[in-house]
């Protein structure tokens, strides 16, 4: 929408960047960013669990920060960068903590994996968790039903570096 | 959801008009307005996003206040240096809500503006006079274990589940407010209101109304400060209580003394008459209970939320107890010394 002083439309033409990859759609504006991720751009790695911010599956990277994907919506972030789980990987080598959650089994059924590693990646950039109990409290938007979370905090705590 | 007009707004001038739209609504953050939306309870006919408005300052004034823009994520606030060394208080207490990706996306005007997580105004099947005037409230003779004990009415018996408006009630903070009329600045403790016979009514914010900034005395109560918060599970979760104390200590004797509660009432719970009762008294567990008493007075309990009465008591007495020993209850260790 660049400098349009306030645009009303049915479809609204957003610009994405998401794993490097420039694209465009025509979005009605109640389209969140999960659906336009899933639905839109064929990125079903992030998935719906609750759909209402309550359970973090759906956690992405929006300009490097990670957010509820289906408590945004894509209209407001016209022109960001979006990284999900499909975006972690680089060049065929696995990001740290995809190996990490591997290494340490940090999972059962996997669903709510994609968020807790887009969130875990948030974390690290955030650089505010130093023990287990800090990335206990700041993973904490992220459920898992399977209840994996001492292999998550370990995967984790590997990908930080921490014995 | 349902379906609606999209705005951006180019600056607060901008915004301020877009209002007079009744059906309008704006959204920044958008974390419990876009929930409420696919809920059914807010029908937005537009929405106007002020997400790229340049309100995203924190600065300090010539006073020594500090000015937070309304658009600050509530994450990037608590994380501020000046906000860490000044108001630990209101660090604290914001890393008390919700999660960090939620607290990566609300900004600090949206926070103020959340509304109620009463468990009868998200149900859409259920009379709530919140959501819809004059048609009665189901928690009151209901599931109200999380309900508010202070302040409620006959009509309303909701809380507001902020844990920052608590803080910044303690702090003595102002809203700065833009709006057809001009600007002006209220008391965050006369921003939120008690239900009353008018429970739809969240805030003071008028019609056209913005928030802008959030503005912080230069009285910080750095150095002896707590922020407890006691919920049924240890993170990502509504208070059942939580207490906001700071003192200014002489010695053992109190000069100074703040005092809010979450999670009691349609508003920050703030009692000055507690407050003075602590001022120029020994920090002891004695004086504590007794300012509790205060604080408390007057609370009415429905079937299930009897038990906050005591809770609230004891939360009080234990956070002074944290803030005159200069031991912050921690928000990641969960052991409450």
């Amino acid at each position: 929408m660049g400098d349009v002083t306030h645009q009303i439309s049915e479809r609204i033409p957003i610009h994405l960047v998401v794993n490097g990859v420039s694209h465009t759609l025509d979005l009605v504006p109640w389209t969140t960013l999960l659906d336009a991720l899933r639905d839109h751009l064929a990125l079903s790695g992030t998935k719906k669990g609750c759909d209402h911010g309550q359970c973090g599956a759906c956690t992405v990277l929006v300009d490097g920060r990670r957010v509820n994907s289906c408590l945004t919506l894509a209209v407001m972030k016209d022109g960001a960068e979006i990284t999900t789980i499909e975006g972690l990987a680089t060049d065929g080598a696995l990001h740290p903590l995809q190996q990490a959650f591997i290494d340490h089994d940090a999972f059962q059924c996997g669903y709510c994996t994609p968020g807790q590693i887009c969130s875990a990646a948030g974390l690290l950039v955030e650089g505010r968790a130093r023990d287990a109990d800090e990335i206990r409290e700041l993973m904490s938007g992220n459920l898992c039903r399977c209840g994996a979370y001492p292999n998550i905090v370990a995967a984790i705590q590997q990908a930080m570096g921490q014995p | 959801m349902n379906n609606f007009q999209y705005a951006r707004a180019t600056d607060v001038a901008d915004a301020i008009r877009l209002l007079a739209d009744p059906g309008a609504k704006l959204i920044a953050g958008g974390t419990n307005l876009i929930d409420l939306m696919k809920e059914n309870v807010e029908r937005p006919t537009r929405l106007i996003d002020i997400s790229r408005l340049p309100l995203r300052k924190v600065e300090e004034t010539a006073d020594g206040s500090l000015r937070i823009g309304a658009l600050v994520p509530n994450s990037d606030l608590a994380y501020h240096p000046l906000i860490e060394q000044r108001y630990p208080l209101l660090a604290s207490a914001i890393l008390a809500g919700a999660s960090a990706q939620l607290r990566n996306m609300a900004s600090v005007g949206g926070n103020l503006m959340q509304r109620t997580r009463c468990a009868y105004f998200y149900d859409t099947a259920t009379p709530c006079n919140k959501r819809h005037p004059g048609s009665g409230c189901s928690a009151m003779d209901g599931l109200n274990r999380n309900h508010a004990i202070l302040g409620t009415s006959a009509s309303c018996i909701a809380t507001n589940p902020s844990d920052m408006s608590v803080a910044l009630a303690a702090l003595g903070a102002l809203v700065h407010i833009a709006g057809p009329s001009g600007e002006r600045a209220v008391a965050v403790t006369d921003f939120h209101r008690l239900p009353g016979d008018k429970p739809h009514v969240d805030t003071s914010l008028g019609t056209g109304e913005i928030i802008t900034a959030i503005e912080l005395p230069p009285r910080g109560f750095a150095q002896n400060y707590s922020y407890l918060k006691i919920r049924d599970r240890m993170s990502y979760a509504f208070a059942l209580v939580s207490v906001a104390a700071a003192l200014e200590l002489e010695g053992n004797a109190i000069s100074g003394a703040r005092l809010a509660l979450g999670g009691v009432a349609h508003k920050p719970w703030r009692s000055l008459e507690a407050e003075a009762a602590l001022r120029g008294q020994a920090a002891t567990p004695d004086h504590f209970s007794h300012a509790a008493d205060l604080l408390l007075q007057g609370a009415t309990t429905r079937s299930h939320n009897g038990f906050k009465v005591e809770l609230a008591r004891r939360a009080i007495v234990r956070t002074l107890t944290q803030a005159t020993n200069a031991t912050p209850q921690s928000q990641a260790h969960k052991k409450i010394a």
